[in-house]
């Protein structure tokens, strides 16, 4: 790869949905200064490499990776690997990377479920029952594709990440925000983050942006969004019974969903200090119930009718238990490799 | 399961009722099992469910929340919340395929030392018969080398010439 003596510049995508990528593209014109700023050196999405390439690279050539997905089988996990030998700054970019995302949500199951519900059921029609085998051998000789991992992991349970991007996708401003600072940290002209420090978004939770109004929270019942006829347009989604996911998520997307009539999701991952993210919410959502009746309450919370799926859509993957344990004995062992 | 399985059992207490239950328990003598790892709290409203993944994560195979029996919380109305947090916590432990018995509520004031004796008991035969949970422990980094970040230079030398 011919050199211009720029700084190379490289994303990647693991186990995710390729809308990372579009969110990098969504920065308008100020792709152009990533482009004066940045040779990019290895980019699947955009241009063609091969991982031969990569590895041809020297350690550390790479300056800045921004790495999006998690890691679900043995290519994602060599491809994190390779990219934190060969980059001096990884970017775990967007909440697959961070938390494991919508992705994270099949450690709720076991690689037999999940088999079975991609191949064997109404998504395909598949009469000879034929599931994806790791290794085939062919006249030509032996075929191999990466093996699932029982469990899908977050960038940072497989290798040292430097900074964290949350998102789904990180919001267009915050990523133009963080190529601003880093061309400014090449020119010295700004301080380079400590490592490990979140970027790219904000310390406090998505309430804290948002403008609707709070009074005492107190409900009866929570509604699903898509069952109430009028949202009111000022008061708490919260406190209208939705569910919203604001008071554990971190802010920084300037409460978009909530503005628009939609309930927070927490797709910004748990907020500054929060352990774990969906115990938070838990707590959160225990205080707005207005009961001390214990069968009144479980109404209520029959109204909240996939709890895991509530508190965890984004962050199961990074939750303190990580995986169902049906995943982690699906490949019968509750021990890693 | 092994005869040889002992559980081990966190048990989070009230420091205004379940503690003292405890605590009378023992200056009655009366008997219970040693498997449990008791916490005082000053509240069971002061239980994040954050306490109770974080033991099942790291080894535990079962939590025992104690407090004071409704309408009687020092704090006026505390331990209802944490009746709300436990029934929500319960309902999503149950998705994670862990099983209602390792996870329990139970209302214990100061004067019940034989009651929270007789609870704890009853949960160590139940947990011990279900066997161990075994939970995959740690963060997740266990496997990671770990390399000197603090000698990650941000710019390259080449960079700056």
């Amino acid at each position: 790869m011919s050199s211009n003596g720029k700084p190379k510049f490289a994303m990647y995508w693991a186990a995710s949905c390729g809308g990372c990528e579009i969110a990098v593209l969504n920065i308008h014109e100020k792709i152009l200064d990533v482009d004066a700023n940045f040779e990019v050196a290895f980019w699947p999405v955009a241009m063609d490499a091969k991982y031969k390439d990569v590895k041809a690279m020297e350690d550390k050539s790479i300056l800045l990776t921004l790495f999006n997905g998690g890691i679900r089988n043995t290519e994602n996990e060599e491809m994190a690997k390779l990219l934190r030998r060969k980059s001096q700054i990884l970017i775990a970019f967007g909440s697959c990377a961070n938390e494991g995302c919508i992705p994270g949500l099949a450690n709720l199951s076991s690689l037999a479920e999940i088999y079975s519900a991609a191949y064997n059921s109404v998504s395909t029609i598949n009469p000879e029952n034929i599931i994806p085998q790791s290794s085939f051998t062919v006249p030509e000789g032996e075929l191999h594709i990466p093996k699932l991992l029982p469990v899908l992991k977050p960038l940072n349970h497989v290798i040292p990440v430097d900074y964290y991007m949350p998102g789904c996708p990180p919001e267009s401003h915050q990523i133009e925000m963080v190529i601003d600072l880093v061309i400014k940290v090449l020119n010295n002209e700004a301080e380079q983050p400590p490592i490990g420090t979140v970027i790219g978004a904000g310390e406090s939770t998505v309430c804290d942006e948002c403008l609707r109004e709070r009074n005492t929270k107190s409900i009866k019942q929570f509604v699903r969004i898509q069952d109430v006829e009028n949202i009111d347009p000022v008061l708490c989604l919260l406190e209208q019974g939705i569910p919203c996911n604001g008071p554990a998520t971190r802010s920084g997307c300037g409460a978009l969903c909530p503005q628009a009539s939609a309930q927070c999701i927490g797709c910004y991952g748990p907020a500054e200090g929060v352990i774990d993210y969906g115990a938070r919410l838990m707590t959160a959502m225990a205080s707005v119930i207005d009961s001390n009746d214990s069968s009144e309450i479980e109404r209520i919370i029959d109204g909240l009718p996939d709890p895991a799926g509530q508190f965890y859509r984004f962050n199961l993957a990074n939750s303190l238990l990580r995986a169902s344990k049906a995943a982690w004995n699906g490949n019968g062992s509750a021990k890693e490799e | 399961m092994s005869q040889d399985f002992e559980p081990t059992i966190i048990g989070f207490t009230c420091n205004w009722c379940s503690y003292r239950a405890a605590d009378l328990a023992g200056t009655a003598r009366l008997k219970y099992p040693p498997n449990i790892r008791l916490v005082r709290l000053m509240c069971s409203g002061r239980l994040d469910p954050t306490f109770v993944l974080k033991a099942l994560a790291g080894g535990a195979d079962g939590v025992l929340i104690t407090g004071c029996h409704p309408g009687e919380c020092h704090y006026l109305e505390q331990n209802y919340k944490a009746l709300r947090r436990y029934l929500l916590l319960k309902r999503t432990l149950a998705q994670m395929g862990i099983e209602p018995e390792r996870v329990k509520l139970v209302w214990a004031s100061a004067a019940e030392g034989a009651k929270l004796a007789d609870e704890i008991t009853k949960m160590v035969a139940e947990v011990r018969a279900i066997g161990p949970l075994n939970w995959p422990r740690g963060d997740g980094v266990e496997n990671i080398e770990q390399e000197d970040l603090t000698q990650s230079e941000f710019v390259p030398e080449e960079a700056l010439a």
